[in-house]
């Protein structure tokens, strides 16, 4: 088995739901909480409920993301597992991308299943829910690499956790304008743009990443 | 500024001892040598790869002994548990590494860099923590290691009991 597939068991074994590192349960629980909210600061009229419902689910995406951000690499860069990677040769640009993919795949996917129940309760029709998901599945990935080069960027610094939150905010703007923006417009050019964010945030977030990770191991 | 001047040339087989009181910049020399800091001046030339034994353990706090370090044994292409007999790690290969002692840690770390199998050892203050037999232990691996060809750069203020070590006494190098 090749190293980068190790990393990426162990990656994906810490962030999964149940995993020891795992906070991906508890934005889901978050998630779920804030879709039942809703109704109840809003008031019971379904047309509004259905007509914003999808808006809400994303921005309750969006604060889900933020939960899990100050446990996605602080911890390995201070128990040392960057300097034994570097050390055998495994850039921090690789790691960086597999971690990406292990944390798109720990709250992507299962915010994706979770939003089958809030539209539910939100009284989402079927159009929109499919608008909604296909949006998540456009845009979750872009909010991965966005959370985990945050992380990288905060890892070297006490007050991590909040300022990573604040920062999450701005640069997940352009996602949430396109991705949630398809429901009013109802085409799909705003997904496709949701996914060519996407793509680029991916595209970027190992290097930028990775000279994060060089920078705070320079201190 | 923590030092400057600094050069030295390690054949195959050497053993070098950093020693100086703290934070004079053994760690940081240490690091340096290993590629994972930049000096200010110079450079770095080595063959081979290089195995760093420091403070953090790279080992997940939550799993078992045995598991955590098979990760790395996967890793560097090893197979699992050689050395734990020799360490005195056996019997805590199904303990949390939370729950190890702070010398059950040092043992861990080594265990991790001989599994490295890499030419070169970089060792910070690789004594702290351990015992007497740990001490022993760590001299004749260290002994071992050299006799084969590796070279082992110690970064220590105590006394390390290898024939032929090389002292490099930081202090005569700060500004």
């Amino acid at each position: 088995m090749s190293p980068l597939l190790r990393i990426l068991l162990r990656d994906l074994a810490l962030l999964l739901p149940g995993g020891k590192r795992g906070g991906t349960l508890l934005p889901l629980l978050f998630f779920l909480a804030v879709a039942m909210l809703f109704p109840f600061a809003v008031g019971p009229d379904a047309p509004i409920l259905a007509r914003t419902g999808g808006g809400m689910i994303w921005v309750a995406a969006l604060l889900a993301a933020i939960l899990p951000l100050d446990r996605l690499v602080a911890p390995d860069l201070e128990q040392g597992f960057f300097d034994q990677w570097a050390l055998r040769g495994i850039s921090e640009e690789a790691v960086i991308a597999i971690r990406v993919l292990a944390h798109w795949l720990s709250f992507g996917p299962p915010l994706m299943i979770a939003a089958l129940p809030a539209s539910a309760l939100l009284g989402i029709d079927k159009a929109a829910l499919r608008t909604v998901e296909l949006g998540m599945l456009a845009g979750t990935p872009g909010l991965a690499a966005i959370g985990v080069t945050i992380a990288a960027l905060t890892a070297g610094l006490r007050t991590g956790a909040a300022l990573s939150g604040l920062l999450l905010i701005p640069l997940a703007v352009p996602l949430l304008i396109f991705g949630a923006g398809a429901l009013s417009t109802g085409g799909e050019s705003g997904i496709a743009l949701t996914a060519a964010i996407s793509m680029v945030l991916i595209a970027i977030a190992p290097f930028a990443g990775g000279a994060a990770i060089r920078a705070a191991r320079a201190d | 500024m923590l030092f400057s001047g600094v050069s030295m040339a390690l054949e195959p087989g050497a053993a070098l001892q950093v020693a100086g009181p703290n934070g004079i910049g053994k760690s940081s020399l240490l690091r340096i040598l290993a590629g994972l800091a930049r000096p200010e001046r110079g450079e770095v030339a080595r063959e081979g790869a290089v195995g760093l034994l420091d403070e953090r353990l790279a080992l997940d706090e939550h799993q078992p002994l045995g598991k955590a370090l098979a990760f790395w044994c996967h890793l560097d292409g090893c197979q699992p548990e050689t050395h734990t007999d020799l360490l005195g790690l056996s019997a805590l290969l199904d303990v949390p590494v939370r729950y190890l002692s702070t010398g059950q840690r040092k043992r861990a770390a080594l265990a991790r860099l001989i599994d490295q199998q890499a030419p070169i050892w970089l060792l910070d203050e690789p004594l702290n923590g351990l015992d007497t037999d740990g001490v022993a232990l760590l001299i004749s691996l260290t002994r071992d290691h050299c006799a084969q060809g590796g070279i082992v750069v110690v970064a220590s203020h105590q006394p390390f009991g290898v024939e032929g070590l090389v002292q490099l006494p930081l202090a005569d190098f700060a500004p």
